[in-house]
């Protein structure tokens, strides 16, 4: 089994080494071909904007689409929760998602740098209680009626699932907690 | 759900952004039309700034703080997160860029220094900071004074690529070194880099700075780009090479490829074609007296 960590640009290795901490296989995905072997997919945090403009020139934005309508799960962290989000306020106008959470989010909703938090949720997921950074992090303003609402913070979802796509708000990667990392592992096993 | 209470301005939510700027591109820019090029290009960040490090040196004078009205004309526009420099050791000048809502105060060689003997207590802000750094003994001074990026100060304005090629190649070096040595050989690098010895055992163990390090100071093409990421940096600045080229749009973009391509020799011929002139530059061994890498202790 192997997790696929998309790696045009950001947070990626924090993810890889999260995953391997937790003993599964992470490799780098930069270009069509590493899709390939890949049984799962990461969207790292960064800039979504850049992302999004990696994606085309790289190609791996349609392949990936059809890996995620074949049932391949995907789990977004900030930057890759907007890349999952159905509706992006105060976007790009040329700015792409694959649109497999039914939501709406806004872009840096919380605020400037100087407005990044840390602070520890609970979730629906388990009992231990997960230590969420949020970095400029993205606002969920709406959600579909198929979304499942598997965290909250300062009243707002901050963590997703639908079908086979997970999508926090925060970044999981960069604190101790492996809580968020495992439930996703545990939907790639199963 | 039962909640706790949330912070601002940690150490782990400061370097968090230095993280999510990883394999990116940060740009100089001087006005709200070239920061719309930037983003459109795909830059991570961009630095607003009254004149590039290329027109510093041409201009002389001293080199301050830019004006907030530029500053937020330029945060108006971008959706991407902003910068500015500070000059080393004015902390009223960062005082006002955290109050502006900059969201990276850079505590710049570029501009003419306020204190000769002191740097900015960086843990007393909310805003996190990167500095320059042309060592290791340099970079572990600046994060033990809190900044939560390092960059090599390299030789800004130049367009040429040698300064930031040493000083990454003398911080990775050493850290390679440290990784080597036992205990008693670690007090004196610790002298040696007049650095704090918690610090200096940390990286022994780890083989990394404790924020990430990126690259700055006369990169000018895709190349140049490349090299850095090559060379161990996590992503890098560009000042005066994009808008100081004959074809600021076009350049950008391809910087922004060969960064996140940096080990791929094909893609990075492809992006570098047909570019026009970049920046003109001047070769280090032509510059004189003016070195901003000197500034900073």
């Amino acid at each position: 089994m192997t997790v696929g960590v998309l790696a045009l640009q950001g947070a990626f290795q924090a993810h890889i080494d999260k995953l391997n901490e937790l003993g599964a296989e992470a490799v780098e995905v930069k270009r069509p071909e590493h899709l390939e072997g890949v049984d799962a997919l990461v969207m790292p945090g960064g800039e979504s904007t850049t992302m999004s403009m990696l994606l085309e020139s790289s190609e791996l934005f349609d392949p990936i689409a059809e890996r995620i309508d074949d049932g391949m799960a995907v789990f977004g962290t900030c930057a890759g929760l907007i890349l999952l989000a159905t509706d992006i306020e105060d976007g790009r106008p040329d700015q792409r998602s694959f649109g497999r959470l039914d939501i709406a989010v806004q872009r840096n909703g919380y605020g400037r740098q100087v407005e990044s938090f840390e602070t520890d949720i609970a979730t629906t997921v388990t009992d231990e209680s997960v230590h969420a950074v949020f970095i400029r992090a993205p606002k969920i303003v709406r959600l579909g009626s198929d979304v499942e609402v598997l965290a909250e913070a300062r009243g707002d979802a901050v963590l997703v699932r639908s079908g086979n796509a997970l999508g926090a708000g925060f970044h999981p990667e960069l604190s101790k907690s492996t809580a968020i990392h495992r439930l996703f592992l545990d939907s790639v096993y199963n | 759900m039962n909640e706790q209470s949330t912070s601002t301005g940690t150490p782990l939510v400061k370097r968090g952004l230095a993280e999510m700027l990883k394999g990116g591109v940060i740009m100089d820019v001087v006005n709200p039309e070239q920061a719309k090029i930037a983003e459109d290009a795909g830059a991570v960040a961009v630095m607003a700034l009254e004149r590039v490090p290329a027109d510093i040196r041409v201009d002389g004078g001293v080199a301050r703080m830019s004006d907030p009205e530029m500053i937020e004309g330029i945060q108006e526009i971008c959706t991407i997160p902003v910068m500015a420099k500070a000059r080393i050791g004015h902390f009223v000048e960062a005082q006002i860029l955290e109050s502006l809502g900059v969201d990276y105060v850079d505590e710049s060689e570029v501009l003419t220094p306020a204190d000769e003997t002191h740097h900015i207590d960086k843990w007393a802000f909310k805003v996190p900071f990167v500095c320059g750094a042309t060592n290791l003994g340099e970079a572990l001074r600046r994060i033990s004074e809190g900044a939560c990026m390092i960059r090599s100060k390299g030789e800004a304005g130049t367009g040429d690529v040698v300064q930031a090629v040493r000083h990454l190649r003398t911080i990775t070096g050493d850290i390679k070194k440290l990784t080597q040595a036992d205990a008693p050989e670690l007090f004196e690098w610790a002298k040696q880099l007049q650095a704090p010895l918690p610090l200096v055992q940390e990286i022994a163990q780890t083989g990394q700075l404790p924020v990430p390090l990126f690259c700055a100071g006369g990169l000018a093409t895709p190349a140049d780009a490349a090299l850095a990421m090559q060379l161990g940096a996590d992503a890098v600045f560009v000042g005066s090479g994009i808008f100081k080229s004959a074809d600021p749009a076009p350049r950008a973009r391809a910087i922004v490829e060969a960064t996140t391509n940096y080990n791929d020799p094909a893609i990075l011929a492809k992006v570098s074609r047909g570019l026009g002139a970049p920046m003109t530059g001047i070769g280090m061994d032509e510059l004189g007296d003016l070195k901003f890498e000197d500034r900073g202790w």
